[in-house]
C-alpha cells in the first residue's frame, strides 16, 4: 500500500465509523482497517433477520456465536487463535467482535446520554476523576448524533438523564404495562427506553422498523443503528473512504520526532505484513485493542509504548456492573397468543431513581426489563424438571417437577410468556489498578504479543449489586411473580457478572487536563504524539450508569471536528 | 449453560448464553465450493457444519432407544405427532457431535437403561413392554422423588426432556403449536384491547399521546430547534 492518506482509523465500530464519515466528509482521504471480515446484513448470504429456529442445525444454540447462530456478533469472548490471559486470579472476559461494524452489530441500541453530573462525579463523592469536558461541551454533538442517527424516547426533564432529538417510542408490551403498575408503590419511575431504532424515518435512505424484536440480528433495512449501514457504508459512498477488511493490526509507527507516521497491520488471509502511512492516526479498536496497540508501538522515544509518558495505558480500564433476576406470572399463564415481537429490545426501563448520598455505594444503575412472547429457540422448553412445581392445576394443586407425556406441553404452553425478568447495569468507580497489560510470554495467530488482565471489583460495585437485588425482589415481589432462583449473596458478590461480560469496557486511555494523569487531552489528542487520536470507549474517565454508544459517537465527532479544525490551522500533519 | 441462561433460554427464547467458540478451522474461502443452505454463516461455520454432519456420535441401536425415548417424553396427540416424526432424534444426534460434552451423560444414561432392562429381564431396554418400560422410566423421570442410587440417569433423563422440548417446539410444527405468531413483518400498536380488559389494563393518556402512531410510520421526522417533533 504505497498510497499516502491523510488519516488512517483503526476499527470500524462506532468511534471508527463516525471518525470515517465526518472526516471523509470534510474531504479527507481516509483508510478504514478493520480486524474482522466485511459484513452487511442487508446482503442474503449474511442475513440472519427473519429466519426460523430450524433453518440453524443447532436451533440457534450458542455453540459458536456466544449469543446464538442467529445473533449477529461474529467473534465472542474467546476467539481461535487471539487469546488473552490474566493476572492474580482475577478475571476479566474480553469480547471483540471482528467484523465490519464491530460490537454495534449485535449492542442492545439503548442509546442513552450521560447526564451533567456523569462528567463531574468526582465533585459529588470525590471518587475517581472529572471529565475534562462538562454536558454542555459534548451536548451539541449529543444533538447531532440524535438527528444523524435517530433514537426513540421521550422528553422527562430528568436532570441527569438529558432530553434529546427523538422519535416517538413504540407502546409498551404487556409485560411493560404490569411492570409500570408494581412500581408505582416502590415510587420507581418507568420511562419509555431510548434505542437508536427508527420508528419512524429520519431520511430517505434507511428504512423504517417493521418490528421483528431482532436488532441483535443486524437489520436488512438498517432500521436500527450499527455503524457498519449508517456510518462506514455512507461514508464510503464519498470515494473518499477505503475499507481494508482482515487487517491486524500491530503497531503505530513513528518518526524520529516522535510523530506517528502511519500503522503497521497483518493481512490475516496470509499473515503478510503491511504498512499504512497516513497523516494522522485515529485508533478506534475498541479500548482495550487500542490500549494493546499502543503498548505494542514501542520505539526509542517511546520504550513504554507510544502515549505512555504517563503511563496509564491499560490504566482504569472498567465495565458496567450487572446482575439480574426474573421471576414468573401466574396472571400470564395461558396467555392469549398475539404478535408480540415488538421492537429488538426493552420498551420501557427505569433510569437511576435515588441519591447514593443515602445509600453505601456511590453510583448509580438503571433497570432494563424483559419478557413476553419470543421466538423459540434452542433452551425453549427446558427446565421442566425444576420448573413444574411453580404451575398449579385447576385445583390449585402444585405440578410434579419432570414427568413426561401429555402434561408436559400443557405445562410447557401455560408457561409460555409467562416470565418476566429485569437486569441491573451500574457504574463502577474506576481503579489504577484494574488494568491491561502486555503479557511478555504470549502473542497470537499473528504474532503480535497479547494483553493480560488484572480486574477485581470493590465493595463499591459489590454494595451496588445487593441493592439491584433488593429491588429486584421488591418489584418482582410487587408484581405478584413466584420468585426463581435463590438470591445471591455476599459469597458469590451478590451475583456481580465477572467484569467484560456486560461489555462496556472503557477507560484505558483516559483523557484529562494533566498529562501526569491522563493518556488524552479533552479532544482524545496524544500529549506528545499530537496526531495520534483515541475515538473509542478508552477515552472514558467515568462510564456513568449509562451504556457507552452514544456518547463514544458524540466524541469521535466532537474528534473529528476539531481534527479538520487543526489542519486547517495548520497545527497538525 | 447455567441456569439463569436457562432460564432465559426457555422462557422467551431470546437471548444466548455464553459457549467457547468450538474447533473454528482457519481462515479459508471455501464458501464457494459448499452447498449447505445457508443461514448467515461465515465461511468458517459453513466448514464447521459441513464436518458436523459428516460425524455421528450414537450407535444406530442407540438411535432406536432414543427414538423410543422422544415418543414416551412427547407422544402423539390431538395437538401433534410424535417427537421422533419431527426429527427430534436426529437433532439430539447432531447436538452431540455439536457440543461434546453432552456425549457422556447421554451415552451414560442409554447404558444404564439396558443395564436396568438387562437386571429385570435379560433383554434391551427396546425388547421391554411398554408397561416395563415405564416402570424404569419412573424411576428416573421425577427429579424430587427418585433414590439417591438413581441421581445420575435423572441427570441424563432431565437432559433428554430438555432436548426434547426443545427439538420439538423449535420446529415449524412447534412453533405454530406454542401459538408462536412473530417473526414476520408487522406494525406494533400496543396490545389488543381484549388482552387489556382481560387483565384490567389500560394506557393511560399520555402514553397514547407521546407512543408512535402506525399512520405516521412512512413519514420522516422533523423536529423543532428545541426537538420538539413538528412533523
Amino acid at each position: 500500500m504505497k498510497e499516502k492518506y491523510d488519516v488512517v482509523i483503526v476499527g470500524s465500530g462506532a468511534g471508527g465509523g463516525m471518525s470515517a464519515k465526518i472526516l471523509s466528509e470534510a474531504g479527507l482521504k481516509v483508510a478504514v482497517l478493520e480486524a474482522g471480515r466485511d459484513y452487511d446484513p442487508a446482503k442474503e448470504e449474511d442475513r440472519t433477520q427473519l429466519r426460523w429456529p430450524w433453518e440453524s442445525p443447532r436451533r440457534g444454540a450458542g455453540t459458536v456465536r456466544p449469543f446464538g447462530d442467529f445473533d449477529a456478533a461474529i467473534g465472542g469472548w474467546e476467539i481461535d487463535g487471539e487469546p488473552y490471559t490474566r493476572k492474580d486470579g482475577t478475571k476479566f472476559d474480553w469480547f471483540r467482535s471482528r467484523m465490519l461494524g464491530g460490537r454495534t452489530n449485535h449492542w442492545g441500541r439503548i442509546s442513552l446520554r450521560f447526564g451533567p453530573k456523569d462528567f463531574k462525579s468526582k465533585d459529588y463523592d470525590g471518587l475517581g476523576e472529572n471529565w475534562p469536558i462538562s454536558y454542555q461541551d459534548i451536548k451539541p454533538y449529543y444533538d447531532k448524533v440524535d438527528r444523524l442517527i435517530g433514537v426513540f424516547g421521550t422528553k422527562e426533564n430528568m436532570p441527569n438523564e438529558p432530553d434529546g432529538f427523538f422519535l416517538p417510542p413504540p407502546k409498551p408490551r404487556l409485560h411493560d404495562l404490569f411492570i409500570k403498575k408494581a412500581t408505582q408503590p416502590l415510587k420507581i419511575p418507568v420511562i419509555p427506553s431510548r434505542l437508536s431504532i427508527l420508528t419512524r424515518p429520519i431520511n430517505k435512505e434507511r428504512g423504517v422498523c417493521f418490528y421483528c424484536a431482532q436488532c441483535n440480528r443486524g437489520c436488512q433495512v438498517y432500521a436500527d443503528f450499527s455503524s457498519s449501514t449508517c456510518l462506514v457504508k455512507p461514508a464510503m459512498k464519498s470515494g473518499h473512504v477505503d475499507l481494508i477488511t482482515q487487517a491486524m493490526v500491530r503497531s503505530v509507527t513513528t518518526d524520529d520526532s516522535g510523530q506517528a507516521t502511519g500503522v503497521i497491520y497483518i493481512n490475516k488471509l496470509d499473515q503478510s505484513v503491511h504498512q499504512i502511512s497516513a497523516r494522522i492516526v485515529v485508533l478506534a479498536a475498541s479500548a482495550c485493542e487500542s490500549a494493546r496497540i499502543l503498548l505494542n508501538s514501542k520505539s526509542k522515544l517511546h520504550p513504554d509504548g507510544l502515549a505512555n509518558e504517563s503511563g496509564l495505558v491499560g490504566r482504569y480500564l472498567h465495565d458496567s456492573t450487572g446482575t439480574d433476576r426474573m421471576g414468573i406470572l401466574p396472571t400470564l399463564f395461558d396467555r392469549d397468543r398475539y404478535n408480540e415481537d415488538g421492537v429488538g429490545g426493552l420498551h420501557v426501563y427505569t433510569p437511576w431513581w435515588l441519591d447514593n448520598k443515602k445509600l453505601d455505594f456511590p453510583r448509580g444503575y438503571h433497570i432494563e426489563y424483559w419478557g413476553g412472547m419470543g421466538m423459540p429457540a434452542y433452551g425453549s422448553g427446558f427446565g421442566l424438571d425444576y420448573l413444574r412445581q411453580y404451575i398449579t392445576d385447576e385445583f390449585g394443586k402444585p405440578q410434579v417437577n419432570g414427568g413426561y407425556g401429555a402434561g408436559l406441553k400443557r405445562d410447557i404452553k401455560k408457561l409460555y410468556g409467562a416470565s418476566i425478568g429485569m437486569s441491573g447495569r451500574g457504574e463502577s468507580i474506576p481503579q489504577y489498578d484494574n488494568y491491561c497489560e502486555i503479557d511478555p510470554n504470549v502473542v497470537d495467530r499473528y504474532g503480535i504479543p497479547v494483553l493480560r488482565f488484572h480486574y477485581k471489583w470493590t465493595d463499591y460495585e459489590i454494595a451496588q449489586a445487593k441493592h439491584m437485588h433488593d429491588t429486584f425482589e421488591d418489584i418482582l415481589t410487587s408484581l405478584g411473580a413466584t420468585i426463581l432462583g435463590t438470591k445471591p449473596t455476599a459469597e458469590n458478590q451478590y451475583g456481580l457478572a465477572a467484569p467484560g461480560r456486560i461489555i462496556h469496557e472503557v477507560g484505558t486511555t483516559r483523557m484529562g487536563n494533566d498529562p501526569k494523569t491522563s493518556v488524552l487531552n479533552a479532544y482524545g489528542q496524544g500529549y506528545s504524539c499530537k496526531n495520534l487520536f483515541v475515538a473509542d470507549g478508552g477515552s472514558f474517565v467515568s462510564q456513568a450508569d449509562k451504556n457507552p454508544t452514544w456518547t463514544i459517537l458524540a466524541l469521535a465527532w466532537r474528534q473529528a471536528d476539531y481534527i479538520v479544525e487543526e489542519l486547517k490551522r495548520k497545527n497538525l500533519g | 449453560m447455567d441456569r439463569r441462561s436457562h432460564l432465559k433460554y426457555m422462557l422467551t427464547g431470546a437471548i444466548g448464553s455464553a459457549a467457547l467458540l468450538q474447533a473454528c478451522a482457519p481462515e479459508k474461502d471455501k464458501a464457494a465450493s459448499l452447498t449447505l443452505a445457508g443461514y448467515g454463516r461465515t465461511p468458517e461455520e459453513m466448514e464447521r457444519d459441513a464436518s458436523l454432519r459428516t460425524q455421528s456420535f450414537f450407535t444406530e441401536e442407540e438411535k432406536q432407544l432414543l427414538t423410543v425415548l422422544v415418543d414416551i417424553i412427547l407422544p402423539a396427540d390431538a395437538d401433534g405427532p410424535a417427537a421422533s416424526e419431527l426429527g427430534v432424534v436426529d437433532f439430539i444426534a447432531f447436538m452431540a457431535v455439536d457440543q461434546p460434552s453432552l456425549q457422556p451423560n447421554l451415552r451414560g444414561g442409554l447404558s444404564w437403561l439396558n443395564v436396568e432392562a438387562f437386571i429385570l429381564k435379560s433383554a434391551n431396554f427396546a425388547q421391554l413392554s411398554p408397561e416395563e418400560r415405564i416402570s424404569i422410566i419412573d424411576r428416573i423421570a421425577f427429579p424430587d422423588t427418585a433414590l439417591e442410587a438413581d441421581k445420575s440417569a435423572v441427570r441424563f433423563f432431565n437432559t433428554l426432556r430438555n432436548l426434547t422440548m426443545t427439538g420439538y417446539f423449535t420446529t415449524e410444527h412447534g412453533l405454530k403449536e406454542l401459538g408462536y405468531v412473530g417473526n414476520r413483518p408487522n406494525v406494533w400498536d400496543g396490545v389488543p384491547q381484549s388482552v387489556l380488559d382481560r387483565y384490567g389494563l389500560a394506557y393511560d393518556e399520555d402514553t397514547l399521546a407521546r407512543c408512535v402512531k402506525p399512520e405516521e410510520r412512512n413519514t420522516v421526522i422533523q423536529w423543532d430547534e428545541e426537538g420538539n417533533i413538528i412533523g
